[in-house]
């Protein structure tokens, strides 16, 4: 079928864990004394030449590899370029606010650089045991990256706790994956979506679908399964959170999408409500429990729940639109949350002095620039128009409108509504003129690194884009969508034909 | 110049914000974000002023049109226009900015760049909204116009500015949400964004009227918190008292009172009939709350957001009225509050900036301090209160006149009750202010009379008053053509029974037309 060696299906995977051995062997061969940080900057080119790599693969036929485990097509080229930025600017963000006495500087970029590769691998894998291995990949670099300030009390409750519960939540998906092995004989998702229709047990198809989905759920921390997240953003350290936050969710997001529209097509009746329960939930305690946060990364923490809310609306959309608008959400979410754990790291620093709203009194008198690239992100949250944080929830409702889903819309925009309350007092106190308290000296003037600026370009660029140009992307989008929603058919065996009637729209 | 109109409404777009970019890049030294930002307001005033002047009064329809496709799938486009209905509007908008800029001139002391350029973002999102013709473009641009406002309250509030930018925020924020699912309804219904489309369609029965009701009322609630509309006025006071002057001044109460005319009453005719009686109640129970609500205010500017909320419920009286005379009016007295309220802003922060204080009491024989700042402000109030001549009696007596006649003896009479109360208030304000013994205050400060700068402001402004009170037509002619089109059709449509196109699913309703 493809005469395209495998090994090319996996380059950007295969660059990234060349980038992480490298970074392992050099630290393990440099003096102690020697510092770490330059491996940073090896990461980084990792990342971007990976980054390169996934670019590429637009110019190869879409198509599997390594005996049908592998995808290539615009579907996982979208989520491997997506990773990689994110995992870049993850990277750069750490380069300059790592203390330089931190130890295992080099492991910490390492176990990035792994992290990013169970995540690229689980976007493009198509048999559910390489899903398993890749998700393992990247939760256990993650577990690691979120137990990393151990000096402190929080850090490793945050590890432990996300251990925990993370490989709880594996368990699920590996449940899953058994059953659904055991109701149709194959772990090929392909395969499955063919026979899961007329599978003989269909509670086994069933009970498979909901193991999964409670599994990958966890992963993006939507309600009822985010007890873990507000904690855990606590714990780890800043430049940590702004990658768990955003890679780990995104390529949980590519693997639910896959599940749900290429796997589990036939039980469109099955997940479609549950998705919908489980987004009004997410946006709804998202919303109200961050309304009531004073520190600013557990406010993320329930902002991130309620952007997975969101996001899960869009998979109220028929077919390739819901893809597309969950795609695009996905990246709109992912360049803005990055965005602003990129300012907070800078601000709050890595040892977290200014962990709460109101340290952020004044920051735009005292730092203009990173000021304002707050509120802008802010912004793009809030989903004020010509930010990428607008055209996400509007593609994203756009499409669950289309799908008959008046109700979760006018749901999910209120609130955002409730949402641009704790969003904008933040906006706002930061804008506020510094008090005059002269008992206590000025909290001290931030500093932007290269790096961290170039972070910040980039989050800021790709959240523009996105609000003021999205065609290219939206067509990227688009054709993922597309790619989802025809399986490449099974040798010997009719395509299915998926429901793509379209439902009667009501308003309420 | 010909070449000029096809892009005429883009550079008006874009100047603001080309300045306000460049406000944000040079360095926060001097003067020099206030003169920046004048020189650009003026310019774009400037290139406001083609419009009327190039504008043909006898063709109904958009003018200036431009529609390039923005985005392919959904299909948003970059579709900008104006009729006569909006044409004054964006020239007021225009013609408001420099003198909010002189407004703020000194009252502004402190990270000016961020004033200046915020200021400069929201003169781009008001143009925006009254020119867009895409349903999305609108959308983009009416939240948008939400973001400066809320962040300059918050940062140059005069007590508690976050929580009153918060509040003005959310009040308008949360009922745009049932308003972007009603966009977005519409869209699915019939793959389009165009205005001029969704007009003919939903009139066309192409959409399901059962739902086309709450689909309506979005519309309405959005537009009805922005005016405000009795009962959900609370931010106003609020956002009034904190708010820097020149936003206050610029914002005020246009956007809302537009939306309402050109996306509820042109957009949705058999709903917004059904809907008016309400509309009309609630108008005037507005006039009347808001004028005794301003009676009772000790603080000018609480007093000033009352007038004000009073004055635009007489407006929406104008346009649930649904008649002719009533939206001339209506668009109108939109215009002449504008200008009005500029003033009032513009001399009572004046004021506040050389006594340091708005509570009315502190106040008492400023006329002898200052013989010219009392000379403006007596002409403004009583062109607010509606004395002949000046332009808001030709505003309110259209309205008025066409209550009356056309819709009901009963509320004519309570909103005129609204007129008296009106001259009450204001007129007790200059009493208070201007005569009686010297305070305390006044006494012991003399900061001067207007200054050449305040007057550059004002003058203008209070010329206009009159020009516009003696000579409407001048205005008239243009807007009548923007408020003809929807009612010629109105009668035929309601008569008309509701076809239904369900049976050539085939083509979507937007290729239909074309």
């Amino acid at each position: 079928m493809n005469e395209l060696p495998s090994i090319l299906r996996i380059l950007p995977e295969v660059v990234l864990t060349l980038t992480g051995v490298l970074i392992m062997l050099v630290d393990a061969s440099l003096p102690p004394a020697w510092p770490r940080r330059h491996l940073g900057w090896v990461a980084a080119a990792g990342a971007t030449c990976a980054l390169y790599a996934s670019l590429l693969q637009f110019l190869m036929p879409e198509g599997t590899g390594f005996f049908g485990t592998v995808e290539t097509s615009a579907f996982t080229i979208f989520f491997h370029v997506l990773i990689c930025g994110l995992v870049l600017v993850a990277i750069l963000i750490s380069l300059d606010t790592l203390p330089d006495d931190t130890h295992h500087q080099g492991e910490f970029y390492a176990l990035s650089v792994f992290s990013a590769v169970g995540m690229c691998l689980l976007t493009g894998a198509v048999e559910l045991l390489l899903v398993f291995i890749a998700l393992e990949i990247s939760s256990i670099a993650t577990y690691i990256l979120a137990g990393f300030r151990k000096t402190t009390g929080r850090g490793p409750e945050a590890a432990i706790k996300y251990f925990l519960l993370g490989s709880f939540a594996t368990a699920f998906l590996l449940y899953g994956i058994a059953l659904i092995f055991g109701a149709t004989g194959t772990t090929q998702i392909y395969e499955i979506a063919h026979t899961a229709a007329t599978a003989p047990n269909r509670l086994f198809v069933d009970a498979a679908l909901a193991f999964m989905l409670v599994g990958i759920l966890f992963k993006v921390s939507a309600s009822p399964f985010h007890i873990w997240t507000p904690d855990v953003y606590e714990g780890a350290p800043a430049p940590v959170v702004a990658l768990l936050s955003t890679a780990p969710k995104v390529a949980a997001f590519a693997f639910l999408l896959r599940i749900v529209y290429q796997m589990f097509p036939s039980l469109h009746a099955l997940w479609s409500p549950l998705l919908w329960v489980v987004a009004v939930l997410s946006m709804t305690i998202g919303n109200l429990a961050a309304l009531r946060q004073q520190n600013i990364k557990r406010m993320l923490a329930y902002s991130s729940i309620a952007h997975a809310g969101y996001l899960l609306a869009a998979f109220a959309g028929v077919g390739s639109t819901g893809i597309a608008a969950a795609a695009f959400y996905t990246a709109a979410y992912a360049a803005m949350n990055i965005g602003i754990f990129a300012v907070v790291t800078v601000v709050s620093g890595y040892d977290e002095k200014l962990p709460m709203v109101g340290d952020y009194r004044g920051l735009i008198y005292r730092a203009p620039v990173l000021g304002c690239v707050l509120i802008f992100f802010l912004i793009s949250l809030t989903g004020i128009p010509f930010t990428g944080g607008f055209f996400g929830k509007f593609y994203a409702f756009s499409a669950a409108i289309g799908g008959g889903a008046v109700i979760l819309a006018l749901i999910g925009l209120l609130n955002s509504g409730i949402a641009a309350a704790y969003y904008l007092r933040f906006a706002f106190v930061s804008a506020q003129k510094p008090a005059a308290n002269h008992d206590q000296p000025p909290a001290p003037k931030p500093q932007i690194g290269a790096a961290v600026a170039a972070a910040l370009g980039l989050a800021v660029c790709s959240t523009l884009i996105l609000g003021i140009a999205p065609n290219e992307v939206l067509r990227v989008a688009e054709s993922a969508g597309h790619t989802l929603q025809a399986p490449a058919p099974a040798p010997g065996e009719a395509p299915v034909v998926a429901p793509s009637a379209r439902p009667a729209i009501s308003m309420p | 110049m010909d070449g000029l109109n096809q892009s005429i409404l883009t550079v008006i777009l874009l100047v603001p914000l080309a300045g306000a970019i460049l406000v944000a890049l040079l360095p926060d030294r001097g003067k020099l974000p206030n003169w920046i930002a004048l020189l650009t307001s003026l310019v774009t005033f400037a290139f406001t002023l083609h419009l009327p002047a190039r504008f043909a009064a006898a063709q109904p329809g958009f003018q200036f049109e431009v529609n390039h496709k923005w985005i392919a799938d959904p299909a948003i486009f970059y579709h900008v226009g104006v009729d006569g209905l909006s044409l004054w509007l964006v020239v007021l908008t225009g013609l408001l900015a420099p003198i909010g800029v002189l407004a703020s001139w000194n009252a502004v002391k402190e990270r000016r760049k961020v004033f200046f350029s915020l200021f400069l973002v929201q003169q781009t999102a008001m143009f925006g909204v009254f020119v867009a013709l895409d349903m999305m473009i609108y959308y983009a641009f009416w939240e948008l116009s939400l973001v400066p406002m809320a962040v300059l309250i918050a940062m140059y509030g005069r007590k508690d500015g976050p929580r009153a930018a918060l509040k003005f925020f959310l009040f308008t924020f949360i009922p745009s949400a049932p308003l972007l699912v009603a966009i977005l309804w519409l869209y699915a219904h019939t793959h389009t964004f165009n205005f001029v489309y969704l007009q003919i369609l939903i009139n066309q029965g192409w959409v399901p009227a059962a739902d086309l009701f709450w689909c309506s009322l979005a519309f309405l609630v959005a537009f009805a918190v922005k005016v405000p509309v009795f009962p959900i006025h609370g931010w106003i006071a609020d956002t009034f008292n904190e708010a820097p002057v020149a936003l206050a001044m610029v914002v005020a109460g246009k956007l809302g009172l537009y939306s309402m005319l050109r996306f509820h009453v042109e957009l949705f005719h058999a709903q917004s009939q059904a809907i008016a009686p309400l509309m009309i109640a609630l108008a005037v129970i507005g006039i009347l709350y808001g004028a005794c609500l301003a009676l009772a205010q000790r603080d000018y500017w609480r007093l000033l957001a009352f007038a004000a909320f009073s004055e635009y419920s007489m407006i929406v009286l104008g346009i649930y009225g649904l008649t002719f005379t009533g939206w001339t009016g209506a668009v109108y007295q939109m215009l002449n509050v504008g200008v009005v309220e500029g003033a009032l802003f513009l001399l009572l922060g004046a004021i506040e900036n050389r006594y340091g204080t708005s509570q009315i009491q502190a106040y008492g024989g400023l006329a002898a301090k200052a013989p010219r700042l009392v000379s403006f402000f007596v002409i403004a109030s009583l062109a607010m209160v509606g004395l002949p001549l000046l332009n808001g009696f030709v505003g309110e007596f259209l309205i008025l006149s066409s209550t009356f006649t056309e819709v009901s003896h009963g509320w004519a009479v309570a909103a005129a009750l609204g007129v008296i109360l009106g001259a009450t208030y204001m007129l007790w304000l200059v009493q208070r202010i201007f005569y009686g013994a010297e305070s305390e205050l006044v006494h012991a400060n003399s900061p001067g009379d207007l200054g050449f700068r305040e007057l550059a402001g004002v003058a203008p402004l209070a010329v206009l008053m009159l020009v516009m009170g003696v000579a409407p037509s001048l205005w008239f002619s243009s807007i009548q053509t923007g408020v003809h089109g929807p009612l010629v059709s109105q009668p035929a449509q309601s008569k008309s029974p509701l076809k239904t196109p369900a049976s050539s699913p085939n083509t979507t309703p937007a290729e239909a037309i074309q």
